[in-house]
């Protein structure tokens, strides 16, 4: 049994679980404490501070990512002192990057620009410095932009934390310190394996995906709920569609298992088979062996093989008739198929690819 | 499946995917789970890093190999000897679950004294895996509190696939890992909806839920249910289809989203057989290489233009949901069969693939539980036989699905064709990270083609010396069947003599070279191993 304990917090008694977090404890009694770096089930590493909060007999203020509750702890979140700070910091990330919300994929969902916006900043009051990295297009699905990195290194913990890819990671120190691969490669010359957990876990515009870019703007998007159609592990994810267009593929930890949220890279960065131009569109039929395919009906096509299927088996009996269902359709189709082809047909000859 | 259903009485992933991050031992063979199941091979490496043992079984140095304990390179197709050998190390050391095994299980003393001859250094001189490693192997995973087995096709593409499977199975039960949390026999299938296609009786010797259609009471209740006479004979498996086509027996054959033409081995003589056929019918998203042979295709929806569910590879229904609309006048494959079969004469009639799965509840006792509206909160693990029901998250709780374990005292043998003077490396083919199955979506993804362009040869690097080949040169890969070129790539993940190649790729079609010989129980080819030589293109 979890050991319970009592904190005060906002001037309020709630129960809390030993072990657990002053923000998890928060967020359990609906208290919001803003975080950045903060990424559920990672390590928790107090980089970026704006979770601070005013903990008494503490010498300064204390980031609730990484204070475990204790007993009779008394804590406040929303204290002048502990909005003052958060102001500085997100000035100080604000000032330090290339923060332009006019160009940026994330607008509307970056987490840096919801933060300024609850805090009411109008302007940081320190110069903008962008740091001047060079774009990362190496390649066709994650685009870096490091100028809008606030360096909370949820993506270096995404990276080997979660899917233990162990690619990315921090280098250099202080202003000049950088998120990326090693030797400071570009995706594409790293063994980096485009799982694009990066992508999803950014809280700004630093890693985004390259598809997406100019295809639509968040608020546009519809979501989908669903599930990937790759390999027998059966992850959910959303797609998000624009125009009868998917325009990128998100994990989602909300559905927990079997994935909880995290995709591959065939997944994320697999479905451009479904808008391809190479897709069949009209029933064909090849009326006689060796002639070409001539586009039909649905009426004629289904004609075409009622008869035809009538024939051989009035001819040659049911056993003369094959079926090859598919591990790639639904269940619901699988279904139909063996029916038709035992009680429709009248034979068993029905088998898949599961052999191979 | 055939080894799992024949052991334990059902023939599915026993356990769960997020199981496998909270067990103290993973055993992993013949499964490139990074590559192949990506999100359970981060759970198995996240399990490493919280302190679970490993133990890689696998002729390739797979990228698992790095996180694990021991890893034991076997030759391929030597699995069976490798396990007896665990076996033989457990039994002879009394570290095996006695109370499990006398209370749980039939047939030990049979496995016992077959066991007896296969020593670490016989199965040494076998398999090449050091007698030391394999001892070591066998006692760590004895000794393991909970202990979950993963596998892929690297077992069960071997013409003794099924003795594999019930190889993995006599080790899981001899150390009492089955029936437990965190424990279990567990294939991991390569596609989104294997399970379900079987489950759905996609099979010829059985109906929805595995009921024998030989059984003529199950038979007459479905007769019942679809208002029809049903054949008592069971039907032909894949491989078996294509022979009788050869052979002029078939004639007809209705091919829904698969594509033979290219996934089946030694494909010249698959040509052959299909092209005798009086009927062809292939619905597919594309005009794949075996729609191309067909008389007749149908353009049909992909997954994200339709409604439906998949069952995943721990037996999982999730729901499939209509993204975005389909092309031209595509239609589902659902409707799509239904327009035949009431042009045929047998009305089938549904509204949506709701109303489908209504029926399938109806005739499938381990979906009776589930439904549209309970897969709305998220899936569920059959079975689940009532609608108050939970779903089921691991198998074989307390009692087996057939009553008692059976143990399979299981000989080695060898695989069917191994290198020789004229042909002397050895091939096995699978999947890349990148691809998936015969490429007819993977290869028209631009990122993914970006990062893995082309088909490639993996050789180990003393064998690209001794033929004078650079990474990246076109090398000629011949078999007794057919011979294709590709660029090499030199990585150690090949054993010396032995070479990977992938299947994805239409114009290299690797399966020119396979070895059609099949495991007489699954029918499943033996893709891991067949004989070729390899020379500069």
């Amino acid at each position: 049994m979890e050991k319970k304990i009592s904190i005060k917090l906002d001037g309020k008694d709630v129960e809390a679980t030993a072990g657990q977090t002053v923000l998890e404890c928060a967020r359990e009694n609906g208290i919001f404490i803003p975080t950045l770096c903060h990424y559920a089930k990672t390590t928790n590493v107090g980089a970026c501070r704006v979770c601070v909060v005013e903990q008494e007999g503490a010498r300064s203020l204390v980031a609730a990512c990484c204070m475990p509750v204790s007993p009779n702890m008394v804590v406040r979140t929303n204290t002048p002192a502990v909005r003052a700070a958060q102001k500085m910091i997100i000035e100080l990330l604000w000032a330090s990057g290339d923060h332009n919300c006019l160009m940026c994929e994330q607008n509307g969902q970056c987490e840096l620009q919801n933060l300024v916006y609850w805090l009411k900043i109008d302007q940081p009051r320190f110069e903008i410095k962008a740091p001047g990295y060079a774009l990362d297009e190496s390649n066709k699905m994650i685009t870096r932009d490091l100028n809008k990195c606030i360096l909370c290194g949820r993506c270096v913990r995404a990276c080997n934390e979660i899917q233990v890819n162990e690619v990315l990671d921090f280098a250099k120190r202080s202003y000049r310190a950088k998120v990326g691969p090693a030797f400071d490669a570009d995706y594409i010359d790293s063994n980096c394996f485009f799982c694009g957990e990066c992508v999803q876990v950014c809280p700004t515009g630093a890693i985004t995906f390259k598809q997406a870019k100019f295809a639509g703007r968040p608020w546009e998007l519809n979501k989908v709920r669903t599930t990937c159609t790759y390999c027998g592990v059966g992850c959910q994810m959303d797609l998000y569609t624009k125009d009868n267009k998917i325009i990128k593929v998100m994990g989602n930890r909300e559905y927990g298992q079997p994935n909880e949220g995290s995709l591959c890279v065939k997944g994320r960065f697999g479905m451009d088979f479904v808008a391809h131009p190479d897709r069949l569109k009209k029933p064909l039929i090849r009326y006689k062996k060796n002639e070409d395919f001539k586009e039909a009906t649905w009426d004629e096509a289904f004609t075409f093989i009622a008869d035809k299927l009538s024939k051989i088996k009035k001819e040659n009996g049911a056993d003369s008739i094959a079926g090859l269902s598919s591990a790639r359709c639904t269940n619901e189709e699988n279904y139909l198929f063996q029916k038709f082809m035992r009680a429709g047909i009248g034979t068993n000859n029905v088998d898949h690819c599961a052999r191979l | 499946m055939a080894g799992l259903a024949a052991t334990f009485g059902s023939g599915a992933m026993t356990n769960s995917i997020d199981e496998i991050e909270y067990t103290d031992l993973i055993l992993a063979t013949g499964t490139n789970t990074t590559e192949n199941h990506p999100v359970i091979g981060a759970k198995v490496k996240r399990a490493t890093k919280r302190g679970a043992k490993l133990i890689v079984i696998d002729p390739r140095e797979i990228d698992l190999v790095k996180y694990a304990d021991i890893w034991l390179q076997q030759k391929p197709g030597t699995d069976v000897a490798v396990i007896n050998g665990m076996l033989n190390v457990i039994i002879s050391e009394g570290l095996y679950a006695k109370e499990y095994v006398k209370d749980r299980t039939e047939g030990f003393d049979t496995l016992k004294k077959m066991v007896e001859k296969y020593t670490p250094e016989k199965v040494e001189k076998i398999s090449g895996v050091p007698a030391d490693d394999l001892k070591k192997a066998a006692r760590m995973y004895a000794k393991a509190d909970r202990a979950s087995i993963l596998y892929a096709m690297g077992i069960t593409q071997h013409i003794s696939g099924t003795d594999n499977v019930k190889s993995m199975a006599n080790l899981s039960m001899l150390c009492g890992n089955v029936g437990i949390e965190g424990g279990g026999v567990n294939p991991l299938r390569g596609q989104n909806n294997v399970q379900g296609a079987c489950d759905m009786g996609g099979l010829p010797n059985v109906y929805p839920a595995y009921q024998q259609v030989a059984n003529e009471d199950v038979r007459k209740k479905f007769e019942g249910f679809w208002n029809a006479q049903l054949s008592p004979k069971p039907g032909l498996t894949i491989m078996e289809m294509m022979e009788a086509a050869g052979k002029g027996t078939i004639k007809a054959i209705y091919i829904m989203g698969e594509n033979p033409m290219l996934s089946d081995p030694d494909l010249q003589h698959v040509k052959k057989e299909l092209q005798k056929l009086d009927l062809m019918i292939v619905q597919d998203l594309f005009l794949t290489e075996t729609a191309q042979l067909a008389d007749v295709v149908l353009p049909v929806a992909s997954f994200a233009e339709k409604d439906g569910t998949f069952s995943n590879t721990e037996r999982r229904v999730q729901r499939v949901r209509k993204a975005v609309e389909a092309p031209g006048e595509s239609k589902t494959d659902w409707e799509v069969i239904c327009g035949i079969a009431n042009k045929f004469g047998y009305p089938m009639n549904y509204a949506s693939a709701k109303e489908i799965f209504e029926e399938v509840a109806k005739v499938t006792p381990s979906y009776a539980g589930i439904s549209y509206e309970r897969l709305e909160k998220g899936g569920i693990q059959w079975p689940c036989p009532t609608p108050e029901h939970q779903g089921t998250k691991f198998l074989h709780k307390d009692k087996f699905s057939r009553g008692l374990g059976l143990f399979s005292a299981i000989e080695y043998i060898e695989p069917n064709e191994l290198p020789d003077k004229q042909y002397p490396f050895l091939l096995s083919t699978g999947r890349v990270l990148y691809h998936y199955h015969t490429g007819t979506m993977t290869t028209r993804a631009e990122g993914l083609t970006e990062r893995y362009p082309e088909s490639l040869v993996e050789i180990n690097p003393a064998d690209a010396d001794k033929l004078k080949i650079a990474d990246g040169q076109k090398v000629k890969v011949t078999s007794r069947r057919g011979s294709v070129e590709a660029k090499a790539t030199i990585t150690r993940k090949s054993a010396p003599g032995s070479i990977f190649m992938n299947f994805h790729f239409a114009d290299t079609s690797v399966n020119l070279l396979t070895n059609p010989a099949l495991d007489p129980i699954g029918k499943i080819p033996e893709y891991k191993v067949c004989a070729v030589k390899v020379e500069a293109a």
